[in-house]
Formats: structure tokens, sequence, C-alpha cells
């Protein structure tokens, strides 16, 4: 079997909830597997994640290059690929850096490339059987990946369960000195921070959110004629701020805010694993949705099957009459 | 600058509802709506916006049957100068690795200061812009919502957690995978279509574009679909039933338990 490396992202000193996950991908390939952590970073902060990846990992793997103080995919690859012996699988996480780094990296290790994994079925003869999704969760594929030359492998972030696990006191190498100049022909500049919009989504206690089913622009009122009636604030999914209809700020999802309500209305809105990445706190989810079909009716608490712009109107006519 | 743009022809989603076929193997593909690449349509726009500013060309390519030329036509009527259209059965059933070495044949034809792709696809695994550039050995950046044009290089923005924007200089040559909302693409009417529909369309297969049919197609894939199902899935939501007054009382009655009523 071939050895397996996951790739550790982590922050400010801090790994991040995937690097346990990718332990259970691990495990899940090959149960028998003492997978590595890669940890690559520069100083103070990185001698901290690689104390913490060794409380997972048995063996954790440090790179310390000042060129590596920012995640900079380009840099890490090069990295990489002067460190990972040939036919390895490296595990990362499917999200911006992993999406960055993961497709070029499989050229250059010659290696199978497989994204965005939700489960692992086996593996059989050197074939891996796992399971995709593809148009936004409608339908599951399995697909097989052949690992005879090593694999990339990105796994969907909270899709494989940690387990709790004893402290595995695990020992870390200094394998800095295999990468040396780390030069590339894309420098990283900066992280420019979220505009802050009116409201504050991440604070807001009830949410109106709109998706899709709004279908134009000026269909949006009835959302903020909701919302003021129950008090509440409105939020959206991402096509809504792709067509400039409402700000970035009110985006809930993995490449918008983080929302924590008491209740959350999901109204037109498909419910992608992106969208509902960036609801936690176990709201209570209400999903207005004209397709029976659509998965937020898998997570919603309750889900009324319905056209939003004709339902939207009648309920809040029949909360203003309460009131 | 010369740019080259990477376009895919899928199920259009907004038109179609994605759901099974009867033998539950596969989605159910009659009379399914095709259409361009979400994505990838953010791509053409940017690349034209470029080239309105700075000058140059942009092509669009794509890799797939007769019927993929339709979506080469939309992007030329959008305004992209040329179309070419990758198409051989060697090419049936390649994974994303097959996918990128075509088109690496396809770049290696001609001369490209910036090739950009859609950041993913409905269908697909968001590989391919990642991919090439790494086997022309360019750089590359993924889920870019932001390029300015500078002198040998661009500034280009990259769409990470939580709204936040990371900024980078990359230097030309480059692989660019673009995010939605980068721009407004534009309207496409009938007659921007019929300007373009008798344009000859250029086709190139695995011999013009010296590749060996072994190294894609379906027998060199490292990765394949075996199938599409629909997992079995927990309870899910309450599922409110009745009139809509009824519906609505109901609703209002756990609104109020779960404090969403104020």
């Amino acid at each position: 079997m071939a050895q397996i490396f996951a790739y550790i992202l982590h922050k400010n000193g801090v790994i991040d909830d995937t690097a346990r996950e990718l332990l259970a991908v691990a495990r899940k390939i090959d149960a028998s597997a003492t997978p590595t952590a890669l940890v690559l970073g520069a100083g103070s902060e990185l001698a901290s994640a690689c104390a913490a990846a060794a409380g997972a990992y048995a063996q954790v793997w440090k790179v310390d290059n000042a060129a590596l103080a920012y995640p900079n995919a380009e840099v890490v690859r090069k990295a990489l690929v002067k460190l990972v012996p040939a036919g390895s699988i490296v595990l990362m996480a499917h999200e911006h850096f992993g999406m960055d780094l993961a497709p070029g990296l499989a050229i250059r290790m010659d290696a199978a490339f497989v994204s965005d994994l939700v489960d692992i079925e086996d593996l059989d003869g050197g074939l891996l059987k796992a399971v995709r999704q593809e148009f936004g969760g409608a339908v599951h594929s399995h697909v097989t990946v052949d690992l005879s030359t090593g694999a990339v492998i990105t796994a969907r972030p909270g899709s494989f369960q940690a387990k709790e696990e004893a402290a595995a006191g695990g020992q870390v190498a200094d394998k800095s000195g295999a990468v040396e100049d780390l030069a590339g022909r894309r420098d990283f500049i900066e992280v420019v921070a979220a505009e802050v919009g009116d409201v504050d989504i991440t604070k807001s206690e009830v949410l109106v959110s709109c998706g899709r089913g709004f279908e134009e622009q000026d269909n949006l009122a009835i959302a903020f004629e909701l919302a003021k009636a129950m008090g509440a604030d409105v939020s959206c999914s991402r096509p809504i701020v792709d067509a400039k209809w409402l700000e970035k700020a009110r985006q809930v999802g993995t490449s918008g805010q983080t929302v924590k309500p008491k209740v959350y209305m999901a109204c037109g809105i498909s419910g992608s694993f992106q969208h509902m990445g960036g609801i936690k706190g176990n709201p209570f989810i209400v999903a207005i949705n004209k397709n029976p079909k659509a998965p937020i009716f898998q997570v919603a608490d309750v889900g009324i099957v319905a056209d939003v712009l004709e339902f939207i109107p009648e309920l809040t006519e029949k909360i203003k009459e309460g009131a | 600058m010369d740019i080259l743009v990477c376009v895919k022809r899928v199920p259009d989603t907004s038109e179609n509802e994605i759901e099974l076929n009867r033998a539950g193997n596969d989605i159910n593909r009659d009379d399914l709506v095709y259409s361009v690449n979400e994505w990838d349509n953010y791509a053409v726009e940017e690349a034209l916006r470029i080239v309105e500013n700075a000058g140059g060309s942009v092509t669009v390519v794509t890799v797939g049957d007769e019927e993929a030329e339709e979506v080469l036509r939309r992007e030329m009527a959008m305004g992209a100068d040329k179309g070419l259209l990758l198409c051989d059965e060697a090419f049936e059933g390649s994974d994303g690795m097959g996918l990128a070495r075509i088109l690496k044949a396809a770049v290696e034809k001609g001369k490209y200061d910036l090739i950009l792709t859609g950041a993913q696809a409905d269908d697909g695994a968001g590989q391919v812009g990642g991919m090439l550039a790494a086997m022309l050995d360019l750089p590359f950046a993924s889920l870019v919502n932001l390029i300015e044009v500078g002198e040998g290089k661009l500034k280009v923005g990259r769409e990470i957690e939580g709204g936040n924007q990371e900024m980078n200089a990359i230097s030309l040559p480059c692989v660019l995978s673009i995010q939605t909302g980068i721009n407004e693409p534009r309207y496409v009417g009938i007659r921007g279509i019929r300007k373009v529909a008798s344009v000859e369309i250029p086709r190139l297969g695995a011999g013009d574009l010296g590749l060996d049919a072994g190294k894609v197609g379906a027998a060199a894939a490292k990765v394949k679909r075996l199938d599409y199902f629909v997992p079995e899935m927990g309870a899910g939501a309450e599922i409110l039933e009745g009139s809509t007054d009824e519906i609505i009382a109901k609703l209002l009655e756990l609104l109020k338990a779960k404090g969403g009523l104020k």
C-alpha cells in the first residue's frame, strides 16, 4: 500500500477541523494506514500547528520556509513535488486552497486526481471506489480511481467523521532541507477583508434567506416585507449576489458569511452544500421551494412545497393580521 | 492580449430538473436542455472585457461532439473572435486529465498570453484549469473574481473563505480559472446568434493535434464514473400539507415556538 499523506490547513498556529477528517479519509482507504501529516509554513505559528497535528497523526513532516508563511498554492505545490515520494496518496480538504493546489499537484506527481469526495466505499486491487456529488447535490455518482501511480484526493469538509482518538503523540520530522528555492511566478500580495454591509447577518437571530426562486430582482421586495413582519433580516444564496441583486455581505455560505440564527427561512434556495456550510448552530430551518426534490428538503426541519412568489406574500399578510 | 477560453457544454440546471433515469444508473437525458457551463460564460465575458480595453483577440475552445459547436457559436455571438472544436471519437470518455491533455495540444497549436477556464462545472470536478497549467508549466490561480492587467503580469483576486479576497501578482502567460460573479455576462440576442450562424468553426482531431490516441479517452482515464444514484436519505423535512391557510397556521405555530416571530 502506498504511503498516505494529509496536507494540514492551519492558521495562526491552529489546525483546521479538516485535519482530523483527513485522518478518517485515510482510514477509510486503508484501515491499517499510518498517514503522515504534511505541515508547511514558517516560524512559531508553524511550530504550534505541528504540535497540534502531532496530537492526531503519529508522523508529522514539518517544512519551515519563509516563502511558506502564507499558503500560496503555487509555492506549496513546488514544495510538495520535492517532498512527497512518487506513488504516494496525498489527501487534502476540498476548499479554495485545495482547489488551487490539488489538480496541478496531481499532474506534477503523475498521479490520479479525484476531487470533492463525500464517501469512500472500498479499495479493491488498487482501484478505489468512492462517492461524489454532481449537479449541486441533486445526484450522487460512484467513481473508481486507479491508485497505481499514486493519487491526489480532495475530500469535502464535514463529510468524513473525525473519530475521537487518544492523542497520537506523533513525531515531528523537520523536512525543511528537502525544499529550498521556492520562488514562483505568482506572488501573494494581501488578503482584502469582505466589505461590511448594512446588516451583520452573522448576528441575526432570524433570517429570511432568498435564492434563485425569486426569479427577478424586483421580487426580493416580498422577502424584505416578510422579514420586516417577522422582525428578521434578509440574507441570500450565491446566485443572488452573483446577479448583483444584493450585496456580498448578505451571502450565506462557505464563500460568504457563516450565520448562526435560531430560525432560518430558506426561500427558493436549493440547498447546495456550499450554502449549507455557512449555517451553524443547528437552527430551525424552514424550506419553501416549488421543487419537491430540492436538496434543501433533506436538511430542513419543516418544508413547504410552494412557489415563494405566491406563498410569501400570503404568509406576510397572515403575520401582519396576527400582530 | 490573445486569450483562449476553454468552455464546456453541460445540462442546464436552470432549465432542467436533474434526476435519475428509470434504470437508476444515469441521469435522465430525455429532453435535457444543454447550455454553456455558467462559470465558462463569466470567463468569456472577462476575456472580452480585457480585449476591449487592451486589444487582442478571444478564442473559445471546447472538447466535444458536433453538438458542442452550439456553445462555441453562442460565445462567438457574445463577441469571441474565433471558435475551435476539438472533436474525435478517441476523445470520448476522457477524464479530467485526458481533457487537459487535449486542450494542452490545442494551446500549443496557437500562441496565447492568457488562458481562462471556468472554476468548475455542475457535472465536473473543478480540475481542468489547474491541470492544464501544470502540463503547460504556466502559473495558475483558481476561483478568480478580479483581474487587473499590468505590464507582463496581472493582479488577480481569488475568492477565499468568508467573502474575503486573496490578491496575487501573476506573470503572463498564465492560466486562470474564473469564479461566477466576477462580472455580469452580456446578453446574447437572436440577432447576435444569427450573425455567427454561418461562420465556419475549425475542427481538430487527435491526428491534427499530434495526440497519441492511447493517452486520451476512456482507456487512458484513471478516474471513471460508474453510475449516478440518489442515496437513501434520512427522514428529511416534515412537509406541511393542506390548504395554504392551514399550512400558514401550522407554520406560524412552529415559528412562534422556535422564536422566529418577534
